[in-house]
């Protein structure tokens, strides 16, 4: 844990899988800012100390290259990188357009099995309070 | 699920159907064996010869598509042999004699002409199904992912009805969710029928209820379009704007190129996602999403436990957590109650409205979670649902008739096609395929062939094949293995450049509207 002198920091934080709907425990590895591996969490009441190959890697895709890691907005036919505040004023005028010229109906969210239950809370409301509409669903079908 | 994960090694039997447990649920999976190992006996239905059948007392290899039939079979030998729980019937339930008559002409012999399973070997499953005390019902995509989806999860629950095997440890009829949050997004109202707690947004008091909640008026009664819908609606032009969180439905969804079409017919796409992916091409707003690792949050399990997720890291580039895109899009909308902190101001609220949550907190969930329902904070969750009385009091035995899938092999398609995943990947492979470690054990997709049907077509182990269907062509790598029967070809649907699903049927259940991606017709040439 020594390099120069100088310490890097790790720490063990408690999470959950998020590969299938087992939901094992597991301990992420977290070091200098960079999640770097994935252990089990032994007195979990599902896994108790076991994951299965996915959940050994489930911290793998955290870095990947094919992140997204900037807003984009479509011009000239292309996505270009733009700054949160644009892209969000996008994204609610153009829901708002739609709902305001065809209707709330005309408006759909999918809401998702990857996200959490906040998250999924959140959305619903989004559709239903906001923009009025009961067009919400995930892939829990497929 | 009925029951916990933990008490499958109580039972003394497991009847594993539609589920390849040890490749799509492995820690459950090994749960089973473990059960196994105690002395459970397993009973193994799937088309596909599977892991777990090498475990198994008895293993039935249906014909893709024939499980109402074969359901049906194994209540018609129950009955007929008088090993039905009689007791359990006269209390729990109601409308066994209608089931009785349903099921009548399901004899042995007769599912097995439509199902090719051989009589004997129903006989002997429903035997050993019914004569033990504590039997399981495990089940996932296998069951659900057909025109006749929910009468074939219908006939499952008649079983356990029928022989008493509800409400006790070891016991019950259990779906494994397939990813990570199905049961949670569906508990949060992700569906276009529900809000949380599936309170139903056509009941006028529900309705008002959240009215109240959120300060608004004027909630919508009308439910919703379901995600096939509203691809349909989209592509005939009447649905113009979607919102994407976190899906890729351009791998997921049954006949890609009709999906691509309604994508692009749309006047407005948002799509938030951690990964770059197929979707966003058509996408007007691409928003970069954070990870389970960089956000606070819950998921449910598909034991109904409520767990927590712990934001390790800050969001990787300028990602953001979902909670807070959404929050932040309303918020430009114009609307209030959205002035959230953080996801457990949010989760406060959810258990507010949400009687099945009530009792939760973050405080109590810990590393260990809680399963719901969990009306209140003395409440210690409940791992059994169902020991006293269902919620609409007595249990209903529903008669299915069996009915042929939507799209039946032909001259032009003389093969069945059917799809599934693998150990190694995820769904439609966006986060799995950035893993290194998973790419090492397959990155390539696939299609399974008998080796009498391969013979026929002159192909060979590792030939590249084209695989058709009347919706698209793909191409892939040839295996020739006895795992799959005659006339049955298998793929996974991981993979963008080969996907399953330029090939699957749309077509979809009336009730449950899950598209038949289990059966399809198809034809494989070199
Ligand atoms: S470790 Fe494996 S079995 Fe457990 S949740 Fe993750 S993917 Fe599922």
């Amino acid at each position: 844990m020594v390099d120069n002198g100088k310490e890097l920091s790790y720490r063990l934080v408690p999470s959950t899988c998020v590969y299938c709907g087992t939901g094992c425990g597991v301990l992420l590895e977290v070091m200098d800012g960079r999640v770097t591996g994935t252990l089990p969490q032994k007195d979990h009441p599902v896994s108790w100390g076991a994951l299965c190959v996915k959940g050994w890697a489930v911290h793998e895709f955290v870095h990947s290259e094919r992140r997204l890691t900037a807003p984009l907005v479509r011009s000239g036919g292309e996505l270009k990188e733009t700054d949160w505040d644009t892209a969000l004023a996008a994204v609610a005028e153009g829901l708002s357009r739609v709902a305001k010229e065809h209707g709330p109906d005309a408006v759909g969210f999918f809401a998702s099995a990857r996200c959490t239950n906040e998250e999924n809370y959140l959305l619903q409301k989004l559709a239903r309070a906001v923009v009025g509409t009961n067009n919400v669903d995930h892939c829990a079908r497929l | 699920m009925t029951n916990s994960i933990g008490e499958l090694e109580d039972a003394e039997v497991i009847l594993v159907v539609g589920s390849n447990t040890t490749e799509q649920h492995p820690i459950i999976g090994e749960r089973i064996l473990a059960a196994v190992r105690k002395g459970a006996k397993l009973i193994v239905i799937d088309p596909r010869t599977i892991h777990l059948s090498s475990f198994a007392e008895v293993f039935l290899r249906p014909r893709p598509g024939s499980e109402v039939a074969y359901l049906n079979g194994l209540a018609n030998v129950i009955i007929s042999e008088g090993l039905e729980d009689r007791d359990f019937i006269a209390s729990r339930t109601e409308g066994f004699e209608e089931l009785k008559k349903a099921v009548a002409e399901y004899t042995p012999a007769k599912v097995e002409e439509i199902s090719g399973i051989p009589a004997q070997d129903l006989v002997a499953a429903a035997r050993l199904y019914a004569g033990a005390d504590r039997a399981s019902i495990v089940y996932c995509m296998g069951i659900t992912q057909h025109t006749t989806g929910t009468d074939n999860v219908l006939a499952l629950a008649n079983l356990a009805m029928l022989t008493g095997n509800v409400g006790r440890p070891g016991t019950g009829v259990n779906p494994l969710r397939g990813q990570n949050n199905v049961q949670g997004a569906c508990d949060m109202g992700g569906l276009p029928n529900v809000f949380t707690g599936y309170q139903r947004v056509d009941s006028e008091e529900a309705a008002a209820k959240f009215e109240a909640a959120w300060g608004v008026e004027g909630l919508s009664r009308k439910v919703g379009l379901t995600i096939t819908e509203m691809t349909e609606k989209a592509a005939e032009g009447e649905l113009r704007a979607l919102f994407i969180m976190g899906e890729n439905p351009m791998v997921s969804d049954p006949d890609i190129n009709h999906v691509r079409q309604a994508l692009e017919k749309l006047d407005f796409l948002a799509v938030a996602d951690i990964m770059d992916n197929e979707t966003l091409r058509y996408a007007h707003v691409a928003l970069p999403a954070a990870s389970f690792a960089e956000k606070d949050g819950t998921i449910t399990n598909t034991e109904r436990r409520v767990q927590r997720v712990r934001k390790a890291i800050e969001p990787v580039g300028e990602a953001k957590p979902d909670w807070e895109i959404v929050c932040a899009v309303a918020r430009k909308m114009g609307a209030s109650g959205f002035n959230f902190l953080s996801p457990e101001e949010v989760f406060e609220e959810i258990r507010k409205v949400t009687p099945s949550y009530a009792g939760i907190t973050y405080a109590r969930l810990g590393t260990r979670g809680l399963q719901w329902p969990c009306p209140a904070e003395d409440h210690p969750g409940t791992p059994i649902l169902h020991a006293e009385s269902f919620p609409i009091g007595k249990g209903r035995f529903t008669p299915c008739e069996f009915r042929e899938p939507a799209e039946l092999p032909d001259e032009e398609y003389p093969l069945t096609l059917t799809t599934g995943r693998l150990l190694f990947h995820y769904h439609t492979g966006t986060m799995t395929r950035r893993s290194p470690s998973l790419v090492r054990e397959i990155d390539r997709a696939f299609v399974e062939v008998n080796p009498a049907d391969a013979a026929e077509l002159g192909i060979r182990d590792g030939d590249r094949v084209k695989v058709s269907s009347r919706r698209g062509v793909v191409e892939v790598d040839a295996k020739v293995t006895d795992k799959v029967g005659k006339g049955v070809i298998f793929m996974p649907f991981h993979f963008a450049e080969a996907a399953a699903n330029l090939l699957t049927n749309s077509a979809f259940d009336p009730v449950s509207k899950i598209p038949e991606l289990k059966v399809c017709a198809a034809r494989i040439e070199k």
